[in-house]
């Protein structure tokens, strides 16, 4: 099952900064809903396909058209943090 | 003015008055509400109503005010889906359905309240306080559209529009005693509505009887091509509303009175599915073998999505930032602090779901499962036109009740979640109360075959009159 | 003679192509015409990643990525998804990149190229479709950032990913590789090599057939070599000095000519690809034969044509097929009737070396008119017409002008802004050939002059005749053809 070092790599791969105490408390509650999920290996499933989407539907495409872009303003209004027309961010690290 | 009006009720007062008044109508009651239903009350909807008075009642649903959950799209409104995360956030963009309901003439009076990006049953793991049941406001409304259900519920709104990815819509319908809707996946478009699980999602209407839910299809459903995974096929929803289920055949499948079943609950179901028999319909037990498997893979599947969906949510480009000395700092405590406890989990879990060395032990066994279970519903509803069961296995609970185990909270999904892995559309009606709190038929159907489901539903409200109670407590 | 490699180095490439020749990006609507413009002036809700957007896949870039593969000789695949390559960095505004993973477009080709012992094939393991991320700009420098600008005009542009197998066993090899693949590119017409951002390349080289070294995200053809160069050295000293070859990723210094390590970051990334729920399959094996049809002569085919069609030599076909709008050049200027041995000689060998002397990369040709751009400033541009390159040889042919005056002329039309025709240059500048009794005179006058030069030659210096010859070409200010000055000459003191 997970353990504390899991889920210090899990927060690491997903970007949610996770304290000692809240890196137990994850690992518990984890592991309980893991556990449920292990309910899973009762079915034999080597000759099933997996079903990624309902319809079995093919070739979904679009025109090569121009549409509208957004105003620059527009693309930036949702922020503060932002110096001469880009977004700006702290370094990368 | 009435306190609850259907829309057709709405449609004749805006003609006797106007648009504008029965606009500020709602938004008065909306005032004076005590569910905390709605997130934001728009500012501009007053203005809305007196420019579909000047240009004329045209549209379908001219001057019709209807409440918008807050996952999809408006633009000039704050989209928060439930979290601090998008403190601020205002979309510059329509989602599909609201370009829809805008051409039709509809009136948006507001965003809803909900679970945090849609992830719970009970709209309490929204960052702004859960919303009331408006039947006891003690109780949770249900979830994730618990504001979208509980408006309705409570006059705030003629109808709403949701978003069901597992129960989203039918579980506060029926926790609300209203109507909710979960379309055939494809049928309505996803553009413009913040993804939790793609494959699993659709919007749906909830209203306080089956013809507005006809109507509010027959304009939101429909090809979109911004949507790939949008399908052409259109069906009639308003015409297929006709009193009459003669020769209907219903299946019941066992699997989904399980051994948590309130005994109110299953009473109400069986009663409903008699009183189909006795208008002409006959039923028959089917068994869905792999039903019991549908939570576990349902929830596997929703998790690694969002897992995915919601990682642009790092504070570059729009919502609450966290300061930090370098970016990916930034990013991992913007995260940390502007995500609830259950999103976070949600997303910690779909990342070891997908990773490497797990993927195909939990990510491709889920997959393989919904296989399994829409084998069940396809070789079920081969033998029947509709299946029917409880949708909730119980009422309303109190809030702050199942929060603290996220287990708990999960198996009350157990009935309207396998649905959502097989695609097929779903629908739920009140059919009677347990100690004052309503209780949900849920009517299950073939993909693309709303008309018969809500054909069903619309016979069964014409023969009862659960549908017209009131929750006394915000008459 | 085969070639040993004695080193034991192995070479792969992994090639970006961005397809900036489509008018959209790969899954919005946003022109792709971002280049110079100012920051976040070509996005929309999709290419920013906005909540609730969805992607549609441009029918375009598909034709496009098939074109590609049927050039590379590679098998279209039967059926082919896009999947999510999850990792979070500035520029990738979802958190995650729409790509192919293990069911990409295209799968094994191969390109021919010349190697270090004649033809040697490289295998092409895969080529496949995904999105372009954004920019960054650093505040500062690299090293020492204060902050990042982000701009997300090339956020969605649509690429293709060639995968090589590291059949390439020398940086020359690499670059012929290079040279060859962009040149097919270009014959497909489905990128514009010149812009800036248009193909990008990471490298994997090993040595002793050892451990290899990623080198990403080099932006430069001839950079490419040279970091190979380097990093080969590099990796050599390290052995040499008792050390162990890291499996690892390195960026290349374009400025100062060396590859740095690209610090790892505390764990290692897990992409977690998972097929994109928002995007269905395609199965798009029967466009083939229509887009079978409307794919060039590529350059190989081209090139034996030129040879066999025109009877000109392989160094010439080489140099002419390098660029297809040169090829078409040339083929515009033998269709006025034009001798094409002729032809070849003054494309391929004077124009071109004018050409690439001036740093003028080709941008465009209509029929009529070759366009060229100055390949670090695209504000200086200039042209030249088939009409006009026919009228000169023509002139040179008949012997009205020499060869030195004939490229004054081309020089003078690269170099200059007005619209003049040869004749026009020709007149103004006085570059008819002198009249024969002109080169005459000045025969006579040189070797009067030069008697000492003309002793040595008498006496059997044959360097002393290029001088009198280069004396009567003074005289005549160029315009006396070399040749005739040379045999007068020979005739006057040897009779």
């Amino acid at each position: 099952m997970i353990t504390k070092e899991d889920v210090e790599h899990i927060g690491w791969l997903a970007r949610i900064e996770i304290n000692e105490q809240e890196t137990v408390e994850y690992m518990e509650k984890l592991n309980s809903v893991l556990e449920y999920f292990g309910q899973l290996d009762e079915l034999q499933t080597e000759d099933v396909a997996p079903t990624y989407h309902v319809a079995e539907i093919y070739n979904v495409f679009r025109e090569d058209v121009v549409e509208e872009c957004l105003p620059q303003e527009t693309v930036l209004a949702n922020t503060e943090n932002k110096q001469d027309g880009a977004f700006r961010v702290p370094k990368i690290g | 003015m009435a306190k609850w009006m259907s829309v057709a009720q709405v449609k004749e007062k805006i003609e006797e008055s106007s648009a504008e008044e029965v606009t500020a109508r709602y938004l008065e009651v909306i005032g004076k509400s005590k569910i905390n239903g709605y997130l934001t009350v728009s500012d501009k909807a007053l203005e809305q109503a007196k420019k579909i008075d000047k240009e004329g009642h045209s549209g379908p649903l001219a001057g019709v005010p209807i409440a918008i959950k807050d996952n999809i799209s408006v633009v000039g409104l704050p989209n928060s889906c439930g979290s601090k995360i998008l403190e601020g956030y205002v979309p510059p963009f329509n989602a599909h359905v609201i370009e829809k309901l805008l051409a039709a003439g509809a009136v948006v009076l507001g965003k809803t309240n909900m679970d945090e990006f849609a992830m719970g049953s009970s709209t309490e793991t929204s960052h702004f306080g859960p919303t009331s049941n408006p039947w006891d406001l003690e109780r949770v409304p249900g979830g994730s559209s618990g504001g979208s259900a509980a408006v309705v519920a409570a006059g705030e709104a003629p109808f709403a529009l949701g978003s069901d990815t597992g129960g989203s819509v039918r579980c506060p319908a029926a926790f609300c005693g209203v109507v909710g809707l979960k379309p055939t996946y494809g049928a309505v478009s996803r553009y413009g509505v913040v993804a939790y699980a793609n494959s699993l999602e659709q919007v749906g209407p909830l209203a306080n009887n089956v013809e507005d839910i006809a109507v509010l299809m027959d304009v939101i459903a429909g090809y979109d091509r911004r949507d790939s995974t949008s399908i052409d096929n259109k069906t009639e929803c308003q015409k297929a509303l006709v009193d009459d289920v003669k020769g209907l055949k219903i299946g019941v499948p066992k699997e989904f009175f399980g051994e948590g079943i309130h005994p109110d609950v299953e009473k109400a179901v069986w009663d409903a599915i008699h009183k189909y028999e006795s208008l002409g319909a006959t039923w028959k037990e089917v068994s869905m073998p792999n039903i019991k498997y549908s939570l576990a893979s349902y929830y596997i599947i929703a998790m690694c999505e969002a897992s995915s969906n919601l990682s642009r949510f790092d504070g570059t480009r729009y919502g609450f930032r966290e300061s930090a000395e370098n970016w990916h700092a930034m990013v991992s405590k913007t995260r940390a602090d502007g995500f609830g406890t259950e999103v976070k989990r949600r997303i910690l879990l779909g990342t070891y779901a997908l990773s490497a060395g797990y993927h195909d032990k939990y990510y491709l066994k889920a997959l393989k499962v919904r296989t399994l279970v829409k084998q069940d519903f396809d070789k079920a509803l081969s033998a029947v036109d509709l299946l029917m069961a409880p949708t909730m296995p119980n009422p309303a609970f109190k809030i702050g009740e199942k929060i603290e185990d996220p287990l708990t909270l999960y198996l009350s999904d157990v009935n309207t979640c396998p649905i959502n892995l097989a695609g097929v559309p779903s629908i739920s009606v009140p059919c009677g109360f347990t100690d004052r709190l309503p209780i949900g038929l849920q009517i299950m159907g073939k993909p693309f075959d709303e008309p018969t489901v809500l054909r069903a539903a619309y016979t069964f409200e014409q023969n009862t009159d659960h549908h017209t109670k009131r929750p006394p407590e915000v008459a | 003679m085969a070639y040993e490699n004695p080193d034991g180095i192995r070479i792969g490439l992994e090639i970006h192509v961005q397809l900036n020749k489509l008018k959209t990006k790969m899954f919005c609507g946003c022109s792709t015409d971002y280049h110079n413009a100012a920051p976040n002036t070509h996005t929309c809700p999709i290419c920013l990643g906005l909540p609730g957007t969805l992607p549609v896949l441009n029918k375009k870039a598909v034709e496009a990525a098939i074109k590609v593969g049927l050039a590379l000789e590679g098998e279209i695949a039967e059926e082919t998804q896009f999947h999510r390559k999850n990792y979070f960095y500035p520029d990738l505004p979802k958190g995650f990149q729409v790509t192919q993973f293990d069911f990409p477009i295209v799968g094994k080709g191969k390109v021919v190229i010349e190697g270090e012992d004649g033809e040697h094939v490289v295998g092409i393991t895969r080529a496949h479709m995904e999105e372009d991320p954004g920019k960054l700009v650093h505040i500062g420098s690299i090293e020492k950032s204060k902050g990042v600008l982000i701009d997300y005009n090339r956020s969605g542009m649509s690429l293709i990913e060639t995968v090589t197998e590291p059949d390439m066993r020398s940086p020359k090899e690499a670059r012929r590789f290079l040279d060859k693949f962009r040149n097919i590119l270009e014959y497909l017409d489905v990128f514009d090599g010149n812009l800036e951002g248009a193909m990008r390349v990471d490298a994997n080289v090993s040595v002793y057939w050892g451990t290899r070294v990623e080198i990403k995200n080099i932006s430069s053809h001839k950079g490419v070599e040279r970091a190979l160069l380097y990093e080969i050295m590099r990796q050599k000293n390290v052995i040499r000095r008792g050390g162990k070859i890291l499996l690892e990723t390195r960026h290349f210094d374009e400025g100062r000519g060396v590859t740095i390590s690209m610090r790892t970051k505390e764990e290692a990334e897990d992409y977690r690809y998972f097929r994109e729920p928002d995007l269905m399959p395609m199965r798009v094996t029967d466009w083939i034969p229509a887009i079978k049809e409307t794919l060039p002569e590529l350059p190989d085919a081209k090139r034996a044509r030129f040879m066999e069609q025109y009877g000109i030599t392989d160094m010439h076909a080489k140099s002419l097929t390098s660029k297809i709008m040169l090829a078409d050049f040339y083929e515009g200027v033998c269709a006025t009737g034009m001798d094409p041995k002729i032809a070849a000689t003054w494309t391929a060998d004077v124009f071109l070396g004018e050409l690439n002397y001036r740093d003028l990369a080709i941008s465009s040709y209509d029929g009529m008119t070759i366009g060229f751009i100055h390949a670090k400033d695209p504000e200086i541009e200039n042209s030249f017409k088939v009409p006009d390159m026919v009228e000169l040889v023509t002139l040179f042919a008949e012997g009205k002008v020499s060869d030195r005056a004939a490229v004054e002329v081309i020089r003078a039309i690269l170099d200059g802004t007005e619209e003049k025709t040869p004749t026009q240059i020709i007149e103004e500048k006085g570059l008819f050939k002198a009249e024969d009794d002109l080169v005459t005179k000045a025969v006579a006058e040189t070797i009067a002059e030069n008697a000492a030069a003309v002793q040595d030659y008498l006496g059997g210096a044959e360097k002393s005749l290029n001088f009198l010859v280069g004396q009567v070409m003074k005289k005549t200010k160029g315009t006396a053809d070399a040749k005739t000055a040379r045999e007068l000459i020979v005739k006057e003191l040897k009779g």
